[in-house]
């Protein structure tokens, strides 16, 4: 039996990477997914009957429990808030290694026959465990602990549970205290550890359970405080991160328990959420450890400085003449549009330009939306075609020849300190050239700042407009205002 | 347990390591959110490793913590695929050649 539960874990490790491979492309993206389900449910189903088990009536109830909230929740989130629930479910897989590593690690300390492991730990242990393996199990342990909370800071502040960021002078000595202090205390339960005789084998240990119980309060703890200081705009990045290293943790608990899938599936997603973190910090112009250690945002308020001009307004009548009669339109969509639910009137508003000649282009900046790919996926979820639709690289020498540029929810992506000052907390970072357009229309609620709190140069240009309003309402007005002025 | 050899279990980690590394280095900024969701559903695996842990446990203490394991396990793994499932859904409508 086992061997048919080890082939099978073999197949799920192979479908897992055969579905990862087809997801890294659009047209086979969606059997992907598919593949991978399968190779999922292959081995959750066998895994029943591995060898050994009991409690099939408590794996029962957890995996139900798990499932609907997991089903339901997943169901029932919009498109915007997707990023916060891959970090929540990023966050529980984190959780479930930790646990494994605990339940693991707390075998060595219960002897099976009932005598007491206090010091001097003369009871055999019937669960040995190489000295590898401890370690093992300690590090896993450690970063899926990490990987829990600090997704769960990052799901709050996502979710706007948790708005702002909280820092403090020695912030990070007392992040790195509290990191060396956890792996302090993985070392000490090494050591108070004895081998077989001549082997690697540990056979006893003495180590107090409570020992255990600190090392993962303050790995917990090390998560929460890695995540606090860092704002919502590195967010994605962040959590791309601890996708990694739930991965990592994952791969880890695998070798413990010498389960092939674990261990090949964990270890390949760490690898890829790494390369991914990369690519989505490249695409801030950013390194990962500008992302965690700097205090990104807090700079702006210091680095503000004076900007020139002020903020005109305009009324969508206006802009709606503008824009029926311009030749060449670009949208600019941010976030923001997403939160309004703008996607779908803003798609209408540019099929009507389009049916009388304009030609629309949709210019999406990397990290539009909260992670990038996001505005892809939510535009796509509009029915906006992809042949419309261009990355910051094709676009950027068209907005010079652009009559109108409407930019709608996005702000830091089109602020042209990124270029210009070498002082902005921003600078460096690729953006779309807007500002080049005859006509920029900026889309806004209100006054404020974008979501890194910096103030943007570009609203105050002379070619400038502030159109102020709610997106989705505005959006309709401007429907409207075309409409009028190709009748009239 | 299956007991597998330092080495070996090497060779598997840096292999695996490799594969990963070679399955992202290409991919369309588009699909980044897609993928880093669906990567984050194959982690999910982890629900085998808290199953076996669970169906393992002896003393309360470990029946509690393993039980808890598999329902993150659980959580992660169905969650991770009705959210993929549900972005990359939308990518199936796009039939016009557009760029991928």
């Amino acid at each position: 039996m086992n061997t048919i539960v080890q082939f099978s874990y073999l197949i799920a490790a192979a479908l897992f990477i055969i579905g990862l491979k087809r997801m890294s492309s659009p047209k086979t993206a969606r059997q992907g997914i598919i593949w991978a389900g399968f190779g999922m449910l292959l081995a959750t189903v066998v895994s029943f009957a591995y060898p050994d088990m009991h409690n099939f009536g408590l794996i029962l109830v957890a995996i139900a429990i798990g499932s609907v909230l997991a089903w339901w929740t997943g169901k029932r989130v919009a498109m915007t808030d997707m990023p916060q629930m891959i970090a929540l479910y990023n966050g529980m897989g984190g959780g479930a290694a930790a646990a494994i590593a605990a339940v693991e690690l707390i075998k060595l300390t219960t002897p099976h026959d009932g005598g007491v492991a206090t010091l001097g730990g003369q009871a055999q242990l019937d669960h040995s465990m190489p000295f590898e393996v401890m370690v093992l199990a300690l590090l896993g342990g450690l970063i899926g602990a990490v990987a829990f909370s600090g997704s769960l800071i990052a799901f709050a502040k996502l979710q706007g549970w948790m708005t702002g960021v909280i820092r403090f002078g020695a912030q990070r000595a007392l992040n790195g205290i509290v990191f060396l202090a956890t792996l302090c205390l993985g070392a000490v339960m090494l050591t108070q550890i004895e081998f077989a005789p001549g082997s690697r084998e540990i056979v006893a240990a003495w180590f107090p359970a409570m020992l255990l119980v600190w090392f993962f309060v303050l790995a917990l703890l090390f998560g929460v405080m890695m995540t606090v200081p860092i704002g919502g705009a590195d967010m994605p990045v962040v959590i791309s991160l601890f996708n990694a290293l739930t991965g990592l943790a994952v791969g880890f608990e695998g070798f413990v328990l010498g389960n092939a899938a674990m261990m090949i599936a964990g270890t390949v997603v760490g690898a890829a959420g790494f390369l991914l973190t990369q690519l989505m910090a490249k695409a801030m112009n950013r390194s990962l450890a500008n992302v965690l250690f700097s205090n990104f945002g807090a700079v702006g308020a210091a680095a503000e400085g004076e900007v020139g001009g002020s903020m005109k307004a305009i009324e969508a009548a206006d802009v709606g003449v503008m824009m029926a009669y311009a030749q060449k339109v670009i949208v600019v969509p941010g976030y923001g549009m997403a939160v309004a639910q703008a996607q779908h009137k803003i798609w209408e508003l540019s099929q009507l330009l389009t049916n009388n000649g304009v030609k629309v282009k949709f210019a999406i900046h990397p990290v539009a939306g909260r992670m990038p790919g996001h505005m892809n996926v939510l535009l796509a979820e509009a029915g906006v075609p992809y042949d419309i639709i261009s990355d910051l690289d094709e676009i950027n020498e068209e907005f010079a020849g652009a009559d109108v540029c409407l930019i709608i929810g996005a702000n830091d992506v089109v602020n042209p300190d990124a270029k210009n000052k070498p002082e902005s907390p921003i600078y460096g970072m690729p953006i779309l050239n807007a500002w080049q357009a005859k006509n920029v229309i900026i889309i806004k609620r209100g006054q404020g700042r974008g979501f890194s709190g910096i103030e943007n140069s570009l609203f105050f240009q002379d070619n400038a407009r502030m159109l102020y309003g709610d997106g989705q309402a505005v959006a309709g007005e401007l429907i409207h205002a075309v409409k009028e002025t190709l009748q009239g | 347990m299956t007991p597998i050899e330092g080495f070996i279990a090497l060779y598997i980690f840096m292999l695996a390591a490799f594969t990963g590394y070679e399955i992202i280095s290409k991919v369309p900024v588009i699909l980044h959110t897609p993928l880093m969701s669906g990567s984050n559903f194959v982690h999910g695996i982890v629900l085998v490793g808290a199953m076996v842990a669970l169906g393992h446990a002896e003393t309360p203490l470990q029946m509690t913590i393993g039980f808890i394991g598999v329902v993150l396990g659980a959580g992660n793994a169905v969650g991770g695929y009705v959210v993929t499932e549900r972005m990359l859904e939308m990518f199936k409508s796009s039939k016009d050649g557009g760029k991928a």
